[in-house]
């Protein structure tokens, strides 16, 4: 067709238009357009760890879910709080030692060390955090880049915990099987959980923080408060993740605040579609199978991530997820001018 | 109407209040009372301070030097959410709504505030219903068309009218004792600011003080019950409309001999 | 005497890595990550125009330098540009093509002791009894001329004028017919010459390692920061602030915390005063 002369539209599916309403359900086959994307992820997620060769991408499977983890607290502070923070290692790490001191020096099991650690983890980086929160977009990126490197430079220094070494001979979880449920278990819940929050009234402050702080300080709201639960609500879940490697890799160390941690989940959500919180997930499921795919070229992999990374943010803004919507509630085509 | 405020203790005192940016002075030694169910206006020429009063008042600037005083309270340096909790709230010149959501929800974040949850929101008897229900309810009373897809839409495609109504709804819904209103005719049209004047006067006999800063003199001239003028950050002069138009100073340094008459024919 | 005498040097090589960043935040309000990428680029440019093409020492470092503008430039021109005013993509899209050319020098084989540049001049003096080689006082004239050179530069030629005037109100500029994409285009050429400039002075003193990509990052952060971000002065007195810090530090407590006070000082910043020491006063901006 000669594209001089028409032109591409774009028509919401019916099915689209109906089920935006609240009583538009009419069908079986309406309900499952709506429910069938999410309960193809759930089941698939769930279904991962059979699905697996072997020991080797069950653990990758493992790996996934915590920068799953990691990238929807990403996703959640950058884009409904507007707090964009660069600072995931740091809660990788203090999750990680927080669980692995728990364990090694009070012989707590794992089954109760992976709770507190997300308790005392998220409340520590609430509380050192909490002189940055009047802090907006630069200055809390950098500041939150900034926080890990810390960590790392004082436990080298100051030679605790383990020092360079960290610390090691920590318990493993009781089987594989018991380690990947609750990662995965972890994910979902949330996942569904922060879209649970997110459309709740609680959910609207932190949209109307990330708009306009001074109308919410205006309305008589103290916004550090909700800043804070926001920043907990995402370093508590950064530091469950931190705290289930400390246990899979046996080992918490110095190298838990390395940059990969931040810098992963941020390409991932980019990749996915930023402020759609599924989307994170999916890039995860896409970025860190390719890199350990990658693995034998050594720091290359960072390289193609970074490239990808830049590629994303140039070429393609939206990410897959708002690019797959569009494509599964809309069809294009051509008309006549 | 005018004038018939009845005289109360001040609810709102300010004294002495002076702010400097680096080096320019942006207030001097400004001292004035607000009573009771008083509508004060503040006028001045661009440039001459009036929004730094109201960001020094309202705490999201603190002053040099001064206080200010609420209900006989020091509130001076406050933090903004705790004076907007006692009831002093501000509309914002440069309005402030959350542009990516829908009229109403811009409701429901004042609303979840602990003045609201407390006192009910504008027209709630101490209990606060449904948070999206009582939204919508103080939308309609303030202007926005019931049963239409108004307040449904979102912020950003609103026209100006109805963001300034929206600025008020948000410290109407905090149940407010005073609204600092920061030109809310400005940027509107006549017929948009001549059913926004019922508003401002049904506000004021519903008890609650309100103090304007205004471009617009004829109208606020007509809702005023006194009138304090600025000049380069000081005070010029204070008193009832009539006094402020007839006094000379004013004339001289503010309103430039023509407009006088014009606001003069229109008195 | 030996603190006054490293320090001063410790401070001018960091005001020397940070001037590239503070100039290209100063008029594009970019903060470039890739900073550090630049730096590291230059230093292996130059070995190996001097070693595998086997140009003098003197020309290479003028062909490092030429291929480092362009690198800054082209880096401006195709990826910067595109989120431009976005300042969270301006972080990540500078900081992951930083880390990409890191990363990828380090993935071919960059590493090791074989990659040193020569000193410009062999030999040392006694300064106040302590041994300080030719080349770093070399490198202290160098900084102090560069500062110099740059300050007529921005003050007195036509394209240092247009630079400033962007970095004060692009859009004022703009009316007036400066193009402020080939500015920034040019700031950040010349932000990435002068980091090559820092390298080529300080990389003869050590070996080239992938590593200080990430130091010459950070330390340039800390002192951009420490003395508000977009402020030259600032930045040449949070050189010497951060510098003789860290000296102290190191003679009197240990070298462990040579980082720590660099990153102390960003995280403290940042905390008590935003805007930093020479910071242009926010407040300002409510004022009507």
């Amino acid at each position: 067709m000669d594209t001089a002369h028409s032109r591409k539209e774009r028509i919401d599916r019916g099915i689209k238009v109906r089920s935006d309403g609240i009583y538009a359900l009419m069908s079986f086959r309406e309900l499952s357009y709506l429910t069938l994307p999410r309960l193809i992820f759930i089941v698939g997620m769930l279904s991962l760890p059979l699905l697996m060769p072997g020991m080797y991408w069950q653990r990758v499977i493992s790996i996934v879910c915590i920068y799953s983890l990691l990238a929807l607290s990403f996703d959640f502070l950058a884009h409904n709080v507007g707090l964009v923070s660069l600072g995931g290692a740091f809660f990788i790490g203090v999750g990680g030692y927080t669980a692995g001191i728990l364990n090694s020096y009070f012989g707590i099991p794992p089954i109760l060390t992976i709770p507190l650690a997300t308790i005392i983890g998220g409340v520590f980086c609430t509380v050192l955090l909490l002189p940055c929160l009047p802090l907006k977009g630069v200055y809390f990126a950098i500041i939150t880049l900034m926080y890990p490197l810390f960590m790392a430079r004082i436990i080298e220094a100051f030679d605790i915990f383990g020092g360079t070494d960290g610390l090691i001979g920590i318990d493993s979880f009781s089987n594989s099987w018991v380690e990947q449920y609750i990662v995965i278990g972890a994910v979902l819940l949330s996942l569904f959980g922060l879209r649970r929050l997110v459309n709740m009234d609680l959910g609207l402050i932190f949209t109307a923080i990330m708009d306009n702080d001074q109308a919410v300080k205006a309305s008589g709201i103290n916004i550090t408060h909700y800043k804070a639960l926001a920043v907990f609500i995402a370093s508590a879940m950064g530091c469950l993740g931190g705290a289930c490697i400390t246990h899979i890799y046996m080992w918490s160390g110095i190298s838990q605040f390395a940059l990969d941690f931040s810098i992963l989940p941020i390409a991932a959500t980019v990749i996915g579609g930023s402020g759609t919180l599924i989307g994170p997930v999916l890039g995860c499921l896409i970025l860190v199978p390719v890199s350990e795919l990658l693995r034998d070229f050594g720091t290359l992999r960072i390289v193609f991530y970074a490239v990808i990374l830049v590629g994303f943010i140039l070429f393609r803004s939206e990410g897959i997820m708002d690019f797959g919507q569009r494509k599964y509630e809309q069809f294009e085509r051509q008309t006549k001018i | 109407m005018k004038n018939q405020a009845k005289k109360k203790g001040p609810i709102l005192r300010v004294e002495g209040l002076t702010k400097h940016f680096g080096g320019v002075t942006a207030l001097k030694d400004v001292s004035f009372e607000v009573g009771e169910g008083e509508i004060l206006g503040i006028i001045g020429p661009n440039g001459s301070g009036k929004t730094t009063i109201v960001n020094n008042i309202s705490g999201f600037i603190k002053p040099s030097s001064g206080k200010v005083y609420y209900k006989g309270k020091d509130i001076t340096g406050k933090k903004p959410h705790k004076i907007a909790d006692m009831g002093l709230t501000r509309t914002f010149q440069v309005m402030r709504p959350y542009y990516s959501l829908p009229a109403y929800k811009n409701l429901v974040i004042p609303l979840f505030s602990p003045r609201a949850r407390r006192t009910g929101g504008w027209r709630g008897g101490g209990r606060l219903g449904d948070r999206h229900t009582v939204s919508i309810d103080i939308l309609e009373e303030i202007g926005f068309e019931r049963d239409s897809y108004i307040p449904f839409k979102t912020t950003s495609t609103l026209p100006t009218g109805y963001l300034k109504r929206l600025e008020l709804a948000r410290c109407l819904s905090l149940k407010p004792e005073i609204i600092i209103c920061d030109e809310v005719f400005s940027g509107l049209s006549m017929s948009e600011i001549s059913s926004m004047v019922p508003l401002i006067e049904r506000l004021q006999m519903e008890g609650i003080t309100i103090v304007m800063i205004e471009h617009r003199l004829r109208e606020l001239f007509r809702v005023a019950n006194r009138v304090m003028v600025l000049n380069f950050g000081e005070k010029l002069v204070e008193g009832s409309p009539d006094e402020v138009m007839a006094d000379p100073q004013v004339k001289v340094a503010y309103f430039g001999s023509e407009e006088v008459e014009e606001v003069m024919t229109y008195a | 005497m030996e603190i006054i005498v490293y320090g001063t040097i410790n401070s001018v090589s960091l005001a020397l890595m940070a001037l590239g960043f503070a100039m290209v935040y100063g008029v594009s309000r970019v903060p470039n990550f890739a900073h550090g990428a630049l730096y590291i680029i230059c230093g292996f440019s130059c070995w190996i125009i001097m070693n595998k093409l086997g140009i003098n020492y003197f020309f290479s470092i003028f062909l490092a330098l030429a291929i480092n503008g362009l690198i800054g430039a082209l880096m401006y021109r195709f990826v910067l540009i595109r989120v431009r005013g976005m300042n969270i993509s301006e972080i990540i899209g500078s900081y992951a093509i930083g880390l990409a050319i890191l990363e990828g020098l380090r993935w071919g084989g960059f590493k090791g002791m074989t990659y040193t540049l020569p000193v410009f001049m062999e030999g040392s003096i006694i300064i106040g009894g302590v041994p300080v080689d030719y080349h770093r006082i070399l490198m202290m004239l160098i900084g102090i001329f560069l500062v110099a050179m740059l300050w007529i530069f921005t003050h007195y030629t036509k394209i240092g004028l247009a630079l400033q005037g962007m970095a004060q109100d692009e859009r004022a500029a703009l009316m007036l017919g400066i193009d402020s994409d080939l500015m920034a285009t040019l700031a950040m050429a010349f932000g990435a010459i002068l980091a090559g400039i820092a390298a080529l002075l300080i990389l003869p003193l050590g070996n080239i390692v992938v590593e200080s990509g990430y130091h010459v990052l950070i330390m340039s952060i800390a002192v951009c920061i420490v003395g508000g971000l977009g402020s030259w002065m600032g930045a040449i007195v949070a050189a010497f602030l951060i510098g003789f810090t860290q000296i102290l530090t190191v003679v009197y407590i240990g070298s462990h915390f040579q980082m720590v006070v660099a990153i102390l000082a960003i995280i403290l910043t940042l905390i008590l005063k935003p805007s930093g020491l020479f910071g242009k006063q926010h407040e300002l901006e409510e004022r009507v």
